[in-house]
C-alpha cells in the first residue's frame, strides 16, 4: 500500500494541505498542522506511512538547509560579525548550562555516565528548524528574542560538529567496526590529525566566502542576462546543493555551510531573487520535515510506560527552559523577550536524531534508551507549538511591552518599510531624495545591467520582476506601508498596482503616470495617489518663460499652484467620463476633443490675476467713489 | 560713502503703484544694493548665508515694504526669523550686525492722522514699528527713525512722485556720515528739513 512513490506523495501533500488549512483557520502556527498531519498518516493512527518515515526525514532535512541558506541572506556580513558576542555568550551559556543541568538529572535516573552524557548532549541542541520557522512566521527576527534565539541556534549548529567528533571517544565497543555501518560519518575529517581538521575547516569557510563574492555573483549576472526564469531557479538550487556537499564532504554541518553561503550572498543584488525562487520550496521541504517528526512518534513506546515518558519530557523542557531564562536574564533581555526565547528554544532539536542514532551505532545507547529519547525528541518538537501558544495567548498579554509598540520617534526612516519599483531616471531621483531624509526603500528593478551600475555608485538595488507577487512578498511587501512605482511602462504599472492592491490593501500606491490618459486609468483603477510626469515639469519651464518676460516670480508660483489643483480637478472629473468609451479606434480623435475641451475650459487669466490680496487698487477706488459721493 | 542695502518686500510688487513709483527712483542709484525678497525667494526658502554676506557688505539695511496689518509681509518676518541668527545676529558672540544702522521704509493706504490714539487705528506708526526697533536694538545696530509714504490710497501720481524725489534725498543723506541727533527727535525722516532743501 505504501509502496508507490505517486501514493506516498499523494498522502504527504493531502495531509499537509487539510491539517495546516485547519490549523491556520484556527490561528495556529503551521507547525502544528504538520506535526499533526505527520501523526495522523504515520503508522499508529492511518498507517500510511511506516519504515520509510526515517528516510524522508533524513531527506527533508534539506528542508533545514535551505531554511538557513535563506536566514543567512537576510543577514549581512557585517551585521553578523556585531552578532559574535551574543552567539559565544548565549550559546556557550545555554549548551553548558543544559548539559550540566541534565547530566546531573540523568545520573540522578541511575544512567551510565556515558550514556547521560551523550542524552545531554541531544538535550541541549534545539531545533532550528522549529524555532526559526515560528519566529520567522510571527515575524520576530528583529526582535531580541529573535536575534537571541538565532545566536543560540547558530552557536549549536557549530558546537554539534565537536559532538559528533567527540562520540567515538566514548565508544564501549572498538570503534572502526561500528563507525563502519555509518559511511555519511565517515569523511574527510576524520582522517586527519585535529590540528588540520581545523585548518580545514577554515579553508573549507574561506571557500564559500571566495567562491561567493568571484564565482556565484558573476555566475548568477550571467544567467540573468539570459532572461530564462527556470535558469535562475537550477542556479538557486546549484548554489543550496553544492555547498551542502562541500559540508558534508569535509564534515561539517551543511546547514552551517548553507548559513555562510547565505551571508556571502546577502549583498548582492539577487538577494530578493534567490529568496523568491527558495522560499516556496524550502517551505515545502520542511513542512516535510515537521510531517516526518510526527510520523517517527512510536506511540507504542509511550504505551508501555507512559509516566516515565511524560516525566522525563517535562523535566527536560523544565531544565531548558530554566537555562534559556536565566541565559536571557544575564543577557539583560526585558521579560517579555526572555519569555518569548524561554518557550521557543525549549525543545530538543533534529539534531538529536542524528547524534543519538550515531551514540547506538557506537553501541553507547541501548535500543530502548534510544527509543526512549527520539519518542521525547519528538514530542518536545511538537509540544513547541503549543507551549508558545500559551505564552502568546495567556501570559504575554499579562506581562505587557511588546516590542513592536514602544518605538522611539527617530526610527521613523528606519521603522516603516518603503518599496521603490524601478530605478530609472524617474525612479533613481525619487530614491535618492528619499536616501537625503535617511529612508532607505527596497528598490526593484528589471535591468540587470543597470542594477549592476548602481549597486556600484553605493545604492542598494535589487534585480527582479515586480509583476510577481512571490517577488514582492520576499522585498516584504507585507510589512510595507508604502509602495512606489516608478516604471516607464504603463501596462507594467497597471500589473503592478492591481496586484498590490488586489493582495494587500493596505499597502499605500504612490504611483507615476505618463499622461493624462495613463493617469484616468489608474484613477479608474482606485489609485489616488497619481503623478503625471508631464504636468510638474512643463510647468516648470512655463513659469521660467513668463519670469524671463518679466512677470514676478511669486506671483507665477501662486498661479503654477493654482493651475495644479484646477488640472487635478478636471482629470478626475474627466476619468470619470473616460471609462464610458473605452474603444481604442477612437482614442486618437477622443484626445483631440479632449484637447479641445482643456482649452475652451481654461481660466485664461486665473486666478491670481484678479485676486485682490496685497492689492490697494480696489480700496482706492472704493474710497475715491466714497468721497465722490 | 557708506553702503546702503535695501531689503525690499512686497508680494504683489507688479500691483503697487506707489512702490513703483518710489523704487525707480532709488534702486539703481550708486551704492545701493536693491535686493527685492519675493523675487529672489518666491518659494520662501531663504539663502541664509548668502544674505549674511550681503548683510555684513553693507552699512545700512533699510526695510522697504507696505505695512500691512500694522506689520510686514510675511517673507520678510521669514528673512527675519531666518537670518538674524543666534551667536551671529545677537547672542554672546552675535557681533556680525553691530553698529550698522538700521530703518523701515513703509507705506501705508490710511494717512497719518488715523494713526494715534484718536484714530482708527488707535496706534502711532512708530509704535507699531515697535518689534523692529526692538530687532534693532538686539542686534546692536542703531535704529533711525521711519521714512512713511502714508495715505496712498489717496495720493495721485505726481505726489507720489514727490515721495519718490524725497526717498532719493534721504539715500544721499543716509550715504553721508549723520547721526541720529541730526534727526533733532523727529518721528518720521520725512519731517526733516534736509530733504526739502536738497
Amino acid at each position: 500500500m505504501t509502496g508507490s512513490i505517486l501514493f506516498q506523495a499523494i498522502v504527504f501533500l493531502a495531509g499537509a494541505i487539510i491539517c495546516v488549512s485547519i490549523a491556520k483557520r484556527l490561528g495556529l502556527s503551521s507547525v502544528i498542522g504538520y506535526l499533526l498531519a505527520g501523526v495522523l498518516i504515520g503508522p499508529y493512527i492511518l498507517g500510511f506511512i511506516g519504515e520509510e518515515g526515517d528516510d524522508i526525514l533524513h531527506f527533508a532535512e534539506f528542508g533545514v538547509v535551505m531554511m538557513l541558506f535563506l536566514i543567512g541572506l537576510e543577514i549581512e556580513p557585517k551585521n553578523f560579525w556585531k552578532m559574535r558576542k551574543t552567539i559565544l555568550g548565549m550559546g556557550g551559556l545555554q549548551v553548558v548550562g543544559t548539559m550540566l543541568l541534565s547530566y546531573m538529572f540523568f545520573t540522578l535516573l541511575d544512567f551510565d555516565w556515558k550514556v547521560s552524557l551523550v542524552i545531554s548532549m541531544a538535550v541541549a541542541l534545539s531545533s532550528t528548524a522549529i524555532a526559526m520557522q515560528t519566529i520567522k512566521e510571527k515575524g520576530l527576527m528583529d526582535t531580541t528574542s529573535g536575534s537571541s534565539s538565532f545566536s543560540i541556534l547558530l552557536f549549536q549548529d557549530i558546537i554539534v560538529i565537536f559532538m559528533l567528533g567527540a562520540l567515538p571517544l566514548l565508544s564501549n565497543a572498538t570503534a572502526p567496526s561500528s563507525a563502519d555501518n555509518h559511511e555519511e560519518h565517515l569523511n574527510l575529517l576524520d582522517s586527519l590529525p585535529i590540528g588540520f581538521q581545523t585548518l580545514a575547516i577554515i579553508l573549507s569557510v574561506v571557500v564559500i566566502v571566495f567562491t561567493g563574492k568571484y564565482l556565484i555573483v558573476p555566475m548568477l549576472r550571467k544567467v540573468a542576462k539570459t532572461g530564462v526564469r527556470e535558469l535562475l531557479i537550477a542556479a538557486a538550487f546549484l548554489i543550496v546543493f553544492a555547498i551542502s556537499f562541500l559540508m558534508e564532504y569535509v564534515g561539517l554541518s551543511p546547514a552551517l555551510g548553507a548559513f555562510l553561503g547565505g551571508v556571502v550572498l546577502s549583498n548582492s543584488e539577487f538577494k530578493h531573487e534567490l529568496e523568491s525562487t527558495l522560499e516556496p520550496f524550502k517551505n515545502l521541504l520542511l513542512g516535510l520535515f515537521f510531517m516526518a517528526v510526527g510520523a517517527s512518534i512510536n506511540f507504542i513506546v509511550i504505551a508501555k510506560n507512559p509516566f516515565t515518558i511524560g516525566g522525563i519530557l517535562v523535566a527536560i523542557i523544565a531544565l531548558k527552559a530554566i537555562v534559556l531564562f536565566i541565559t536571557g536574564a544575564i543577557f539583560k533581555l526585558k521579560l517579555d523577550q526572555k519569555l518569548l526565547l524561554t518557550f521557543g528554544l525549549a525543545q530538543i532539536g533534529e539534531f538529536a536524531f542524528v547524534l543519538l542514532s550515531f551514540a547506538f551505532s557506537l553501541n553507547i545507547l541501548e535500543q530502548d534508551q534510544m527509543d526512549l529519547m527520539l519518542v521525547i525528541t519528538a514530542l518536545t518538537m511538537s509540544l513547541t507549538p503549543i507551549i508558545g501558544l500559551i505564552n502568546e495567548r495567556f501570559i504575554l498579554p499579562k506581562v505587557g511591552t511588546k516590542e513592536s509598540i514602544k518605538r522611539p520617534m527617530d526610527h521613523v526612516a528606519k521603522s516603516q518599510k518603503i518599496i521603490l519599483v524601478g530605478f530609472g531616471h524617474f525612479g533613481s531621483t525619487v530614491g535618492r531624495f528619499l536616501r537625503s531624509y535617511g529612508v532607505e526603500a527596497t528598490i526593484l528593478d528589471q535591468d540587470s545591467n543597470r542594477v549592476d551600475f548602481l549597486r556600484k555608485m553605493g545604492f542598494e538595488v535589487y534585480y527582479g520582476d515586480a509583476t510577481r507577487l512571490d517577488l514582492l512578498e520576499s522585498a516584504g511587501i507585507a510589512e510595507a506601508k508604502m509602495l512606489i512605482c516608478t516604471v516607464e511602462n504603463p501596462s507594467i504599472t497597471k500589473q503592478v498596482t492591481k496586484l498590490v492592491k488586489e493582495h494587500y490593501p493596505n499597502v499605500e500606491l504612490m504611483v507615476r503616470a505618463k499622461n493624462r490618459y495613463e493617469a484616468y486609468d489608474l484613477l479608474n483603477l482606485g489609485i489616488d495617489n497619481i503623478y503625471r510626469e508631464t504636468l510638474d515639469t512643463s510647468l516648470s519651464l512655463a513659469k521660467d518663460v513668463l519670469s524671463k518676460m518679466g512677470f514676478r516670480k511669486y506671483t507665477l508660483n501662486k498661479q503654477v499652484q493654482n493651475f495644479i489643483k484646477y488640472d487635478e480637478d478636471s482629470l478626475r472629473r474627466l476619468a470619470k467620463e473616460s471609462k464610458l468609451d473605452e474603444n481604442y479606434i477612437f482614442k486618437a480623435r477622443k484626445e483631440i476633443e479632449e484637447q479641445e475641451k482643456l482649452l475652451s475650459q481654461d481660466f485664461k487669466r486665473g486666478i491670481v490675476e484678479y485676486d485682490n490680496h496685497w492689492d490697494s487698487e480696489h480700496i482706492r477706488k472704493a474710497l475715491e467713489k466714497q468721497n465722490n459721493s | 560713502m557708506k553702503k546702503i542695502l535695501v531689503l525690499f518686500s512686497h508680494p504683489k510688487f507688479e500691483k503697487s503703484r506707489a512702490n513703483n513709483i518710489l523704487v525707480n527712483n532709488i534702486k539703481d542709484k550708486e551704492g545701493v544694493t536693491f535686493h527685492d525678497l519675493y523675487e529672489a525667494y518666491p518659494d520662501f526658502h531663504i539663502d541664509v548665508d548668502a544674505e549674511k554676506e550681503l548683510l555684513t557688505k553693507h552699512d545700512i539695511i533699510i526695510w522697504h515694504h507696505p505695512f500691512y496689518w500694522y506689520s510686514c509681509p510675511p517673507l520678510m518676518k521669514q528673512w527675519i526669523d531666518m537670518v538674524l541668527e543666534f551667536d551671529w545676529a545677537y547672542g554672546p558672540n552675535g557681533v556680525a550686525l553691530k553698529g550698522k544702522t538700521c530703518l523701515n521704509v513703509i507705506t501705508t493706504g490710511g494717512s497719518r492722522e488715523l494713526y494715534c490714539s484718536q484714530g482708527s487705528n488707535s496706534f502711532s506708526v512708530n509704535e507699531f514699528l515697535r518689534p523692529f526697533e526692538q530687532t534693532a536694538n538686539l542686534c546692536g545696530m542703531t535704529y533711525f527713525p521711519p521714512f512713511a509714504v502714508m495715505g496712498t490710497h489717496l495720493l495721485n501720481d505726481e505726489a507720489l512722485k514727490e515721495h519718490a524725489v524725497q526717498y532719493s534725498n534721504l539715500i544721499d543723506l543716509l550715504q553721508k556720515e549723520i547721526t541720529l541727533s541730526t534727526f533733532n527727535g523727529c518721528a518720521f525722516l520725512n519731517d526733516i528739513p534736509q530733504l526739502k532743501t536738497l
